[in-house]
Parts: C-alpha cells; sequence; structure tokens
C-alpha cells in the first residue's frame, strides 16, 4: 500500500486547511494575550452561514463572504464583552460555542427546512483549483487539484502573519501587549484595542475557515460539522507556541492523521476508530512536545 | 503544575468576588434577557414569540409531557454536579459527554455479563461505569501537568475518542444481534430501575441523582476538601502557599466529576428503554444544560437544584413546543446559550460599577 502519494497530499492539504485558519486567527490572539477558546462556534456558524447564503443566491462567493461576516459577528460578542466589559472570555466563549450549535441546529430547520444535513443542487460549491489552469501545471496540479482559493489563502496566511509579528510595527506592539500588557499600557499602546481587533481578525478567519469546511471540503452542512476542529486548532496554537510556522506544522499532523484515517477507512477499519484518530493524535503530539515548549514557555495567553 | 496554576482569578472567584447576592441576582436577569433574545430569533424566524412560549409553557405543563420532565431531570442534575466539582476549584470539565457515554455502555457491558445477578448485579454494573469514567476524566490531570493541556481542552478532546469508542461497541461487539440499530440488548428485567409510584418514567435514578447532589452539598459545605477545593477556586496560589496538594485535589475533583457523570450514564441505561442505544445518551444535551446550570450557579448545590428543575422544564417544554406548533426545540439551546452569555456579562458589568464606585470613595 502507497499511502505517501500526490493524491495523499492533496488530501492533507483540504483536511488542514480549516483547522489552520483557525488555528492562525488563535495564534494572533494568543500573541496578543487572549485565551480564545470560541474558535468552534465562530466557525460553525461560519459553515451555517457559507451553506444558507450561498444556497440563496446560488454564489459562492457571496456565501464566503457572509461566513466572514458571521464570523465576525459572533467574535464580537467576545470582544466587547471580555475585552470592554470584563467579563470571564472562557465563560464567554463557552456560550458562544453553545449558542452556534444552537443557533445553526434552529436556523437549518427554520430557514432551510430540514434537520441533520442540508444538502441541495442549488448549492454552489468553491471551485475546484484541479479543474482551473492550475490543473495543467505538473506536480501542484497535482496537489492542490481538490483544493479551493481558500486553501491557497490558508498556506499564504502563514508567512504573512509571521512577517507580520516579527517585523510590522503594529504586529511588535501585538506581541508586546502579550508579553506585558502593563508595560504595553505605560508605553501609550491601546492595549484593548489591540485585543480587540485581534479577536475579530480570529471571527473572520475562522468564518472562512467554516466557509472552506462547508463549500470546499465538501458541499453540505450538517448539524455540529466542526465536530471538534476549532478546539484542535486552539491545540495546535499551544503546539505551535503561536508561532505562524509551528501552528502550520501541527496543523499538518492533525490534516495528515485526518487524511490518513481516510484511507485506511477504505481498507475496511471501522469509521469510529478513524473518527477518533485526530483527536488522540493530536493530545499524544501534544505531550510529545511539551519537553521541547518547557524550555520554551508558551505565550502569555497561551494557557490558562 | 503550569496548566493548573493560573496567574489571573479563576471564574469561580470572579463569581464570587461579585458577591453572593450579585451572582444569584444575576441569574433573574439572564434568564429575562435570554427570553427576550429568543424572541427575537422566533421573530427574525418569522414566528410570533408568544405562539412560541404559549406552546413552550403548554410543553411543559401537558401531563402527557410530565414523564420526560421526570426522565430528563436526573440526568441534568447528575451533569450539573458533574460539572461542578471541579469548577468549585476553577477547572472545566467539558468531556461529559465522553465520561456519560462510557459509564453507560460499561454499565450495558458489565450488567450483560451478570445477567442473573439482579439488581445488585446493575449496582456492580453501575459501579464499573463510574470507575470507567472517573479514569478517563483523570487523564486530563497528567496531560495538564506533564504536558502542560489545559484540563478544558484535554477533558473536551479526550469526550470525542470516548463518544467514538462507545458507537463502536454497541454497533459491533455488544451491539443486539437482529435489530439492525446500534444498541445493546435490553437489560434482564431485575436489572431495571424500579420506578416510583407516581410514574412510570420516574424511577430510582432520581433518588440516586438527588442523593449525589446531597453528598456534593456536604462535602462542599462541611469537608475539608470541599473548603480546599472552594480556596483553590478562589486564589489558587494562597492555596498552593497553604500547603494544599492542587494536583492530589485536581485528580480527585477530576475523578469525582468523571464518577458522577459516568453514573448519570449507568442511570439512563437502567430506565427506560433499558438499553444503550448509539447517540441517546449525547443528543438531549444534558451535558451542556448541565454546563449552563452549574455556571449560572457557579456551582452552588442549592442553585444546582433549582437551575435543573428550571432548565429541565425549558428542555422538556421545548420538545413539547416543536411536536405542538413545529418551531424547532433548538430554541432551547438558543436559550440557554444566551443565559450563560447575558448572565457571565451581567456579573461582569455589574463588578465593574463596584469597582468605579469603589474609587469614587
Amino acid at each position: 500500500m502507497n499511502v505517501f502519494t500526490l493524491g495523499f497530499v492533496a488530501a492533507v492539504l483540504i483536511a488542514l486547511a480549516p483547522v489552520l485558519l483557525a488555528a492562525l486567527g488563535g495564534a494572533l490572539c494568543a500573541r496578543a494575550g487572549v485565551f480564545n477558546i470560541g474558535l468552534e462556534g465562530q466557525m460553525l456558524l461560519g459553515c451555517f452561514t457559507a451553506v444558507a447564503v450561498s444556497a440563496k443566491t446560488g454564489s459562492a462567493l457571496l456565501g464566503v463572504l457572509a461566513a466572514v461576516g458571521a464570523g465576525v459577528l459572533t467574535a464580537l460578542v467576545l470582544a466587547i464583552g471580555a475585552i470592554r466589559l470584563r467579563a470571564d472570555p472562557i465563560v464567554l466563549a463557552i456560550g458562544t460555542n453553545l449558542l452556534a450549535v444552537g443557533l445553526t441546529g434552529f436556523l437549518l430547520r427554520s430557514v432551510l427546512g430540514t434537520s441533520g444535513t442540508y444538502s441541495s443542487p442549488d448549492l454552489a460549491g468553491l471551485t475546484r483549483l484541479g479543474d482551473t489552469w492550475v490543473g495543467s501545471i505538473p506536480v501542484l496540479g497535482d496537489v492542490f487539484r481538490s483544493s479551493s482559493w481558500i486553501v491557497v489563502l490558508s498556506l499564504l496566511a502563514v508567512p504573512a502573519l509571521g512577517f507580520f509579528l516579527a517585523r510590522h510595527p503594529a504586529g511588535l506592539r501585538l506581541r508586546g501587549i502579550g508579553e506585558n500588557p502593563d508595560a504595553a499600557r505605560s508605553l501609550g499602546v491601546r492595549v484593548s484595542r489591540y485585543q480587540q481587533t485581534a479577536i475579530l481578525v480570529a471571527g473572520a478567519l475562522c468564518g472562512l475557515a467554516g466557509a472552506q469546511l462547508a463549500l470546499g471540503n465538501v458541499q453540505l452542512f450538517s448539524e455540529q460539522m466542526t465536530a471538534g476542529r476549532g478546539w484542535v486548532a486552539v491545540v495546535a496554537v499551544m503546539l505551535g507556541r503561536g508561532r505562524p510556522w509551528l501552528v502550520l506544522a501541527a496543523c499538518v499532523v492533525f490534516g495528515a492523521a485526518e487524511a490518513f484515517g481516510f484511507r485506511l477507512q477504505g481498507l475496511g477499519l471501522p469509521q469510529q476508530a478513524t473518527d477518533a484518530a485526530p483527536y488522540v493524535i493530536t493530545l499524544i503530539a501534544l505531550l510529545l512536545t511539551s519537553a521541547v515548549s518547557r524550555r520554551n514557555p508558551v505565550p502569555a495567553g497561551g494557557t490558562r | 503544575m503550569a496548566t493548573l496554576a493560573p496567574d489571573r482569578p479563576t471564574v469561580a472567584a470572579r463569581l464570587r468576588r461579585a458577591g453572593g447576592r450579585a451572582v444569584t441576582g444575576a441569574a433573574l436577569p439572564a434568564l429575562l434577557a435570554s427570553l427576550v433574545v429568543g424572541a427575537i430569533v422566533l421573530l427574525t424566524a418569522g414566528t410570533n414569540p408568544i405562539t412560541g412560549y404559549e406552546a413552550l409553557v403548554r410543553g411543559v405543563l401537558l401531563d402527557t409531557n410530565l414523564p420526560y420532565l421526570a426522565a430528563a431531570f436526573a440526568p441534568i442534575l447528575g451533569m450539573a454536579v458533574s460539572f461542578a466539582i471541579p469548577l468549585r476549584m476553577g477547572e472545566f470539565n467539558l468531556g461529559g459527554d465522553g465520561q456519560l457515554v462510557l459509564g453507560g455502555i460499561t454499565a450495558a457491558a458489565v450488567a450483560m455479563a451478570i445477567p442473573s445477578w439482579g439488581l445488585a448485579g446493575f449496582g456492580v454494573a453501575a459501579v464499573a461505569g463510574a470507575a470507567a469514567a472517573a479514569l478517563w476524566a483523570a487523564l486530563a490531570v497528567p496531560l495538564a501537568r506533564y504536558g502542560r493541556v489545559p484540563v478544558i481542552i484535554s477533558t473536551l478532546l479526550l469526550g470525542f475518542p470516548a463518544v467514538s469508542f462507545a458507537s463502536y461497541l454497541a454497533r459491533y461487539p455488544l451491539t443486539d444481534k437482529g435489530t439492525g440499530i446500534p444498541q445493546t440488548p435490553r437489560l434482564p428485567d431485575a436489572m431495571h430501575l424500579p420506578a416510583l409510584p407516581v410514574s412510570a418514567y420516574v424511577n430510582l435514578g432520581l433518588v440516586v441523582a438527588v442523593l449525589v447532589l446531597a453528598a456534593y452539598w456536604v462535602v462542599d459545605a462541611r469537608t475539608g476538601t470541599g473548603l480546599q477545593l472552594r480556596t483553590l477556586g478562589a486564589n489558587l496560589r494562597f492555596g498552593q502557599y497553604v500547603g494544599i496538594d492542587v494536583g492530589r485535589r485536581a485528580t480527585g475533583a477530576l475523578a469525582a466529576s468523571g464518577a458522577v457523570a459516568g453514573l448519570t450514564g449507568a442511570l439512563i441505561v437502567a430506565g427506560p428503554p433499558y438499553r444503550f442505544i448509539d447517540g441517546a445518551l449525547v443528543t438531549p444535551g444534558y451535558t451542556f444544560t448541565g454546563v449552563t446550570v452549574a455556571l449560572i450557579a457557579s456551582g452552588r448545590p442549592a442553585g444546582l437544584l433549582a437551575g435543573s428543575v428550571l432548565f429541565t422544564a425549558l428542555q422538556v417544554g421545548g420538545t413539547g413546543m416543536e411536536r405542538d406548533v413545529g418551531i424547532p426545540r433548538q430554541l432551547t439551546a438558543i436559550i440557554q446559550a444566551s443565559v450563560v452569555i447575558t448572565f457571565v456579562l451581567i456579573v461582569a458589568v455589574r463588578a465593574y460599577r463596584s469597582r468605579t464606585r469603589a474609587g469614587a470613595r
């Protein structure tokens, strides 16, 4: 059996993209000193909005934009509640995650008129790059065969965020806030504004992640379809200590576990075993890397 | 103990600092605000909120729904106590679903192995279920100590494989052959929890759940362990300074939390329809209803009891509303989530106000 083909790489790419987008948002928050565990709910609302808008308008792009909007709106609760009103960010995030499950389930029934899973020919999915000019490029064409432009964007976001945090003045200020908010405040940096922006950007990325999951990876919405990916993203942030390239590496582990699971399922392993594998592998990876991270502590806000 | 030693006050501490009256006083306004949120959701979905809420109340009071009310109360109370135990020391056990199904499937498996032992045999099965779930929940502590995974994340992630494993067992090795439904065989009649005289749906499980709450009440208010947990919840560093063994308390709290969730799962299996059905323990959302209750009660025993009654009514009313006027029962999940959000916001705003007032003086 040869699973490590270009096709496998392609499968890993689409499995990791939603987690990566959410994790980059989480990384931004962690570096700003905000422990954001609301990623799961924001991603789920992104999934639903993308599908609902795409089904009603027939445009995948409008679906994606609406999903980003939904992610930001959900994140707004956290941004205002936790930063401005200083409510507990963890309880607030539990609340918004719960709200996302209820709201998407409710709207699935009242707006799309079905329960469980919605899929329809009206639903415009994202174009697969394999069907465009990219498909004719030798190796890259195979690798990005089933990816959408959002997958490419998620990969490009890694160096972009890396550059922002390492070189851009605003990124440096953001990191300073995460290291020591009081010192940053005394230097005249508007701490809460940076933290709120970080949360809202993370919301936008989660919305995008949801759109990719519901219109790119598959073309349907089903209740609780994010299935813990937002939480895996939180773990990826911890594994990568909030550093974009390391976060990418952590997401690759998850993506590979998921893609590998699909292959094993094809070989007759029960679905339940492959369903559970990514979470188990994620936890084991976290344990194994803790020896390393002990020397390089997680940035403030990365842990509780 | 990196992840068990936050530099900032835990939620429990924040809620308590807001003052006892502020917390209990915030629960009611939060509920009212959430009903308004629910009304807005109903309006945007094109339904008259009055029709919806009328059906919700009718759903609770309808005679035919009262058995459901009684049947759902014990699991919700159980999951509320389960979440409350580690919350007292400021930790979150979000893996309730996984522990619930582990308890249920273990109890079903053990009961199948000793079919002739009767109700005592089910007692053994329930203890086994509680033990399995306790071990699974306590795994979060080494993960926190040696792997630096926050408990809130490790418990949640451990829940996924547990649910998958239970689902696998109910589908293949332990399945009731011939039915085609992923479920274990029916428990022998002697192992069914005896119904209380009130209704067929109200069984011994309710008594057990109330006893668990009573035990939690006593431990929380009257023992050193309870005091230590609350001390750690109020100020973890102070707790460490006065010599409380945080690792031991965390292990104990999570194991107890898992045990209560596992026991709850076992009790569900021994009630109608007397078997473990894949998804039947998770789908009603007992875990997060329990989380909601425990959060707005901030783990206080009396609050757990009152909150469980209220939220069971809300959940059962939602099911009735769905059957009656076709409004999706997820409305109650929306209201539940809004209660958590508005509650924590109200507490924060009140704390902010009392801070500024103190500053002005």
